[in-house]
Parts: structure tokens; C-alpha cells; sequence
């Protein structure tokens, strides 16, 4: 999917969510406007329980506001229905996990096929586009191998290859290097630096300044609230397409 | 729900115990009310007549007598129905020995019969009725009961008083009129030793716990139904209990690690597991126990051919011991295996409450490619949880199992009926299963619903992160519904299977003789599919209810 012309990749306004009741209400996220461009690489970057997970969360449509609104690409996402939020997810979100979050009892290659069966595509077309991005993260010879046969940095390159499968709008990653030892976290930072180059709408929750700073922008955030942006350097200088070979 | 589960196993079980002898004291009553014999004498020879059976009254020990009375054995027509009696000549006035007991209507006179209780219950016959006998006509005067003969249909053909003179109209050229006589000993004991020395060839005797023994067969049948049916439900307990044990272990994941953490050793840890379920049980057995006592009464009515009630279900001290050593024996298989491993589980582990990571099953993994994704999924965690899917195949093998038995059951009766349908008279026995099945069935039912319920949920539990994740990843509600549906009916399919030949297999062993009506083939198939689509339906809810946990939370709490 890809972004509407002049409209940003996404786009939030008010947006708010609460827990809790009476004394113990806690804003996760306290009133936060936000507008990612198509292309850009966002970093929102602030200490544990500041309301950065919940945030990428709610830009996901894995959660919902308490109040706001959150669109994409034009499109507001805040009140579809829970088929309608499945769809958008697997069509325009690919989402990176801290805790790589694949499926346990599927291999590799399947895991990141899955979003492509569920989007529809044939099988064998979404095993043809599985192999052709495990190959690009270098895991081709791991394809068949159980999560529990891989290591941290493995699971998450073959998490990235996940999102990537159905060319999203976006790729939200939550802590991706949060999990790994210094050298997942150079093959992990690469990865990114790749799809930054290459055009990919990215917004990265960080605690890393290394992954912070393959950013176009970085935002701090405290209380649920962003304190601070910063304008880093960056630009488009490729494709998705031309990351992944599977054509435009 | 262990304790509701194991009760409703127990209840069964305590209701085949207390059946044991619930006819004796019907029977004994009788047998009073009616001064009823210790031997009855037959003679069906075609020479010597009734002084054949006057010489036995001469026999030593024997102190009263009543009879001989002309036998005959036309066919009565009442009502459309049509069905061959024995009709026993008798004197309108009362004699010492078998004195049959009238409960409606009056006894003998000239053209009014008397129609034993269970045959006119079978016919529908009250006193005042008309009827033929060989083409003759008759009035019901009157119902007795005696315990000079095993009532209908333990007795066929069913009996029938008539007039002396009656019965000798009565008897037919081709089968021409043979004696009955009643005996009284002066030592009820000896009536077997009386009737072994006394029997030879024309010569028939039949001792008064033989026709006891007879009467009560017609709950016999029932209480093997029953502790069959006990049995089965036993079986289904401990596959029911041993998901929801290891559904509670699950839970109980973090305590464990938290046990373990302070200092308990595994041991203690599994004793505090054990003990924990072990209680569950024996409160479980209490309530069954009690259920069962006070159910019992219902099926233990000694049929109309006894008067007076059973005496209470004979739950002795050994049958209640042996029910409650059943119940913690169940509660104890399903604990040892999730208590030692939880026990003997990392205390890192147990603290972080992480899952284990599935086994690779290399054959599964080609076998599955190109899956729907909703079955690829349920394939996996069904494989993931190796113990739970063949409870999963228990459960479901044991209640179609049970279905094709009732349902092979049915045919027969329908045969049976069809067979008495001829001469008229409906078989009690064969009501008194079908009501016993009928009961089997519906406890078996309804704890594998419970149990599918229960499987389902334990899975939802297991399965919220997967589920969670696919949902991140756009998959519906719907399809996660579907794969984890999936996950407890694939296992079913095989159980189901499974359930036709065993189903078969059961009648067959506990029919012990009897030909096997196996129903029509599209009748098995309705069963299994039937059994499925509850399923599917039964698993649809805690399936539905599990696709709906917010996926933020899940994925949030799991990477803490």
C-alpha cells in the first residue's frame, strides 16, 4: 500500500489513552498531535513506562484511544471495526518486536509468509516472497528452522522480513534492538539504515541513540506527552521495491 | 469444575453399586402378600396327567400345596393386539399356597379373567376390558401379581388366570391342557435340593429364587448398562479433569517458581499439587455419592410385576469405599504427570512463566505447507500440546463411542419391537434400558461438552499470545476463532473416528451373544458429524471470547 499523494504517511491529532479509574487513572499517552511524512524515519525516544509502546500500539491499531484521532494515509483508523483494523494492519503496518514476537510453532520462512496467506496471496507466492527476504537479511539457510533454533539477533531479522512481506505504509518497531547482544544490534541497525535508505515509512521506539540517530527526526517523550523533537539528517534514496527485489 | 466434573462420574458410579439386588425386597413382599410357593411343579408330559404332580405332594418336606391347575396357552386379541398367554385354570375361592394378589378388579368367575400385572401393564389392559381368548369371548375382571411366576416379559408367554373350566375350553387339540402345581416345603432352603431330586424328564421344577433371580434381571440388564455407563463416564472424568488440572498447573506456573524460589523442595512442591486436587476429589466423591444414593430410587423400581417399593439402594460401606478410591484415583492420574513436571520445571522458568518452545516435526511441517492459515495454526498448537490433544481424542472417542452403542442399542430394540410388535405386548425391559441409556447418555453428553468447553478454554489460554500475534499481523477475529476451533477438532475427527468400531465393539461385549444390529452406515456418519458440529459450536464461544483479549495487553505482558 502505498501513501496518498501530499497526504502524510500518518497523521495524529488529541490522541489520548487512559487506564484506570479515579485515583489510580494513568495517561499512557497525554493528548499527542504527530504527522510522519511519507519516507521518513521517526524516532520517539523517553525513559520505560513514558507511553512510547502504547503509542506505537495505538498508531498500529493494536489498541484504542481513549480520544483522538489516529489516520493513515488519509484514512482515519481510530474507530474501524476490529475486521476492519486486521486488514489495515496486514495490508499497510509491518510491526517489530522487542520480544520479536514470532509464532513459536511455525519455521522461519513461515513466519514470514504468514502475513502474506492472510492477506490473501497464494502460497506459493508468499513462500517465493518468504525465501526472497530471508535471503536479503541472510538468513536463507535458516528458512526452515523453528524460532527456538534461532538466535535473538536471528528471530529479529526474520521479524523485519515479516513486516516487511506485504510492502506496509509504515514499519512501527518497539525496542528492536532492545533484546539483542552488540553484534544483533549492528546487523539489526543495518537493516534499518537499509530500509531508510530505500524509502520505507519507519517509526522507531528506542532506547538506542545508534538507532535513534538513522533517523530523519527524533522526538522525545515523557508522561505520555512528547517534551522535545529534534530534526536529524536522512532522505529517501531508494525503494522498498528496490530493497526487497519483489517488484513494485 | 474438577468437583463438578467428578461428581456427575461418581454419581453414575454409586447408582450401577446401589442397583445390586434392589428386587429382593419387592420380590419377598410379593412372596408374603401372596403365600407365595418355594417350588412350582410343571408337568408337561402327555402321560400321567395331574397324578404325575399329586405323588410330589407325598414327597418329604413338603408341607403345603395348592394346584394341580390346568395350563393352556391360547392367544389373546384385545384391542387390535394379539399375543399367546399362559392361562392357569383357578378356583374362585382362595387357596394356601400362591394366591395371587389382585390389585384391580375382582378375582376369577366364569367367562372374566385375571391378567398378570406386567402383561397388562405391556397390553394396556384394565379390568373391564374386553377380549378374546382362541376366538372366544372374555372380560378383564381383574390385575394380580404373584411370585409363583417371574412377571412379564421375564416370563413369556405372559400369564393369564382363568376358571378351571375356562382353561380346559381353552386348550387347543394340537397343544392340548398340562398341570401347574404350587409347593410349600417345610424348609424354604432345601427348595433346590427338592427340585434336583423331584426334576426328570415331563417334569419341571422351578424354585422360588430362580423366579426371583428371573424378576430381577429386569434391572440387571440396567445396572450393567449403568456400570458400563459409569465406567465410561469415569474414563471422560479423568480426560476432563486432567485438561482442567493442567489448565489450573498453568496458572499456577509463577506460585510454583515462588515455591520453589523460597525453598520448597520438588517433592513438596508436587505434594502441595497433589493435595490441593486430591481434596477437590474427595469433596467431589462426597457430593457424587450422595447424588447417587438419592437418585438411585428412580431406576430401582421393581417393575409392575412386584408390588411394594425397593428397600434403599444397597450402598454398602465397600461400595462407597471403592467409588471414592475411583474418584482420587482419577484426580490422582490427572495431577501426578503436570505436578512432577511442574515440579521438576526450571524455577526461572516457572517464575517467568514462559512456555516451552514446541518439538520440530519435520514430517508436520511438509505435510502442512500450503494450509488454509486458520487449520496451519490449529494443526500446530494441536501438535504443540501432545497430552491435551489426546484428551481431546479420549474424550470425544468415549462419547461416540457411547452414541453408537445407545444408537445400536436402539436398532436392536426397534428389531426387538418389531419382533414383539407380532403378538402385541410392548417390552418393558427394553423401556427400562432405553431409560437408563437415555440418562447414560445425557451425563456423557453434557461432561464432554463441559470438558470440550473446558479443553477449548485451556487452549485460548495457551494460545492468547499466537492468537495475539496473528492479529497483529491482520489476521480477523474469525480466523483466529477458526484456528483455534481447529486445534481441538482435528484431534476430535480421529476420536470420532474412533468412536464407531468401539461403539460396536462395547455393544457387542456387553450384549455378550447377542447378533449385532449395526445401524445404517449414513446413521454412524450423522452421529460423527453431529458430534463435530456441537463441537465446533461448543468450541466456537471460549474460541471467540480468546480472539477478543486486546492484543496490546497480551504482546505488552509478554515482553516483560
Amino acid at each position: 500500500m502505498s501513501a496518498k499523494e501530499g497526504e502524510p504517511a500518518v497523521r495524529v491529532r488529541g490522541l489520548i489513552k487512559q487506564h484506570g479509574k479515579g485515583e489510580g487513572l494513568v495517561r499512557a499517552v497525554d493528548g499527542v498531535d504527530l504527522d510522519v511524512a511519507a519516507g521518513e524515519t521517526l524516532a520517539v525516544m523517553g525513559p520505560s513506562g513514558c507511553g512510547k509502546s502504547t503509542l506505537l500500539y495505538l498508531l498500529g491499531g493494536l489498541d484504542r484511544p481513549t480520544r483522538g484521532e489516529v489516520w493513515l494515509s488519509g484514512r482515519r483508523i481510530d474507530q474501524l471495526s476490529e475486521r476492519a483494523l486486521a486488514r489495515m494492519r496486514r495490508d499497510s503496518i509491518g510491526f517489530v518486536f522487542q520480544a520479536f514476537h514470532l509464532m513459536d510453532e511455525l519455521t522461519a520462512v513461515e513466519n514470514v509468509e504468514l502475513p502474506a496467506l492472510l492477506a490473501g496471496r497464494s502460497p506459493r507466492a508468499a513462500r517465493k516472497a518468504a525465501s526472497s527476504l530471508l535471503e536479503q537479511v541472510g538468513l536463507a539457510d535458516r528458512s526452515g528452522h523453528l524460532p527456538s533454533e534461532l538466535s535473538g539477533g536471528q528471530c529479529q531479522r526474520v521479524a523485519i522480513a515479516r513486516a516487511l512481506i506485504n510492502m506496509p505504509l509504515v514499519v512501527l518497531a518497539d525496542e528492536p534492538t532492545g533484546n539483542l547482544d552488540s553484534a544483533a544490534t549492528r546487523d539489526v541497525l543495518r537493516l534499518f539504515d537499509t530500509l531508510h535508505s530505500a524509502g520505507q515509512t519507519l517509526i522507531i521506539v528506542t532506547h538506542d541513540p545508534r538507532i535513534a540517530a538513522t533517523a530523519n527526526r527524533m522526538i522525545s517523550m515523557r508522561d505520555g506527552a512528547f517534551v522535545d523533537e529534534t530534526r536529524l539528517t536522512g532522505g529517501v534514496q531508494g525503494t522498498l521495491a528496490e530493497l526487497t527485489g519483489l517488484g513494485g | 469444575m474438577v468437583l463438578l466434573v467428578i461428581a456427575v462420574a461418581v454419581t453414575a458410579l454409586t447408582l450401577g453399586l446401589a442397583l445390586k439386588g434392589t428386587t429382593d425386597n419387592p420380590y419377598q413382599q410379593t412372596r408374603t402378600a401372596t403365600a407365595g410357593p418355594d417350588v412350582v411343579a410343571n408337568y408337561v408330559g402327555r402321560d400321567g396327567g395331574p397324578a404325575s404332580l399329586d405323588a410330589l405332594t407325598q414327597a418329604s418336606g413338603v408341607v403345603g400345596h395348592s394346584g394341580p391347575y390346568p395350563i393352556a396357552n391360547p392367544v389373546l386379541r384385545a384391542d387390535g393386539d394379539a399375543v399367546t398367554v399362559t392361562a392357569e385354570g383357578r378356583d374362585s375361592s382362595a387357596t394356601s399356597v400362591d394366591q395371587p394378589e389382585v390389585t384391580s378388579g375382582s378375582w376369577v368367575r366364569p367367562g372374566g379373567i385375571v391378567v398378570e400385572r406386567g402383561l397388562a401393564d405391556s397390553l394396556g389392559l384394565r379390568a373391564g376390558d374386553p377380549i378374546t381368548l382362541s376366538g372366544l369371548s372374555f372380560r378383564v375382571a381383574g390385575v394380580a401379581v404373584t411370585a409363583a411366576m417371574p412377571s412379564y416379559p421375564m416370563s413369556e408367554p405372559g400369564l393369564i388366570w382363568v376358571t378351571r373350566a375356562d382353561a380346559q375350553r381353552l386348550g387347543a387339540p394340537a397343544a392340548p391342557v398340562f398341570y401347574v402345581m404350587n409347593l410349600k416345603l417345610a424348609d424354604p432352603a432345601d427348595a433346590q435340593a427338592f427340585a434336583d431330586a423331584h426334576s426328570r424328564t415331563g417334569l419341571s421344577l422351578m424354585t422360588s429364587q430362580f423366579i426371583s433371580d428371573q424378576d430381577a434381571s429386569l434391572v440387571v440388564n440396567s445396572q450393567q448398562d449403568l456400570l458400563v455407563g459409569s465406567w465410561l463416564l469415569a474414563l471422560l472424568a479423568a480426560a476432563s479433569v486432567a485438561v482442567l488440572v493442567g489448565g489450573r498447573m498453568a496458572e499456577q506456573t509463577r506460585r510454583v517458581g515462588l515455591l520453589k524460589a523460597v525453598g520448597s523442595t520438588p517433592g513438596l512442591v508436587t505434594a502441595v499439587l497433589l493435595a490441593e486436587n486430591l481434596l477437590l476429589a474427595l469433596l467431589a466423591a462426597a457430593a457424587g455419592l450422595l447424588a447417587g444414593r438419592l437418585t438411585a430410587p428412580l431406576l430401582t423400581s421393581p417393575g409392575a410385576g412386584l408390588i411394594g417399593t425397593p428397600g434403599p439402594p444397597s450402598l454398602s460401606l465397600s461400595s462407597a469405599a471403592l467409588v471414592t478410591a475411583a474418584a482420587l484415583a482419577v484426580a490422582m492420574i490427572a495431577t501426578a504427570i503436570p505436578a512432577v513436571r511442574a515440579a521438576r520445571s526450571s524455577t526461572v522458568r516457572s517464575l517467568t512463566d514462559s512456555a516451552r518452545p514446541p518439538r520440530r516435526h519435520g514430517k508436520l511441517i511438509v505435510a502442512s505447507a500450503g494450509l488454509p492459515v486458520p487449520l496451519l495454526l490449529g494443526l500446530r498448537l494441536a501438535v504443540r500440546r501432545p497430552r491435551r490433544s489426546l484428551l481431546t481424542v479420549c474424550s470425544i472417542a468415549v462419547t461416540v463411542t457411547t452414541l453408537i452403542a445407545v444408537l445400536t442399542f436402539q436398532r436392536y430394540a426397534d428389531n426387538s419391537a418389531r419382533a414383539y410388535g407380532s403378538f402385541g405386548a410392548a417390552n418393558p425391559q427394553n423401556a427400562r434400558n432405553s431409560q437408563v441409556l437415555l440418562v447414560i447418555t445425557i451425563a456423557l453428553v453434557v461432561l464432554a461438552a463441559i470438558s470440550a468447553i473446558f479443553t477449548t478454554w485451556a487452549t485460548v489460554q495457551d494460545a492468547r499470545r499466537p492468537s495475539a500475534l496473528a492479529r497483529a499481523l491482520g489476521a480477523t477475529p474469525e480466523q483466529v476463532t477458526a484456528g483455534l476451533s481447529a486445534a481441538q477438532l482435528l484431534p476430535a475427527l480421529l476420536g470420532a473416528v474412533l468412536g464407531i468400531p468401539l461403539g460396536l465393539g462395547l455393544y457387542a461385549a456387553v450384549s455378550s451373544g447377542q447378533s449385532l444390529p449395526v445401524p445404517p452406515a449414513w446413521s454412524l456418519a450423522a452421529v460423527v458429524l453431529a458430534s463435530l458440529l456441537v463441537l465446533a459450536g461448543l468450541t466456537a464461544i471460549p474460541a471467540r471470547i480468546g480472539a477478543r483479549h486486546s492484543v496490546a495487553e497480551v504482546l505488552q505482558a509478554d515482553a516483560t
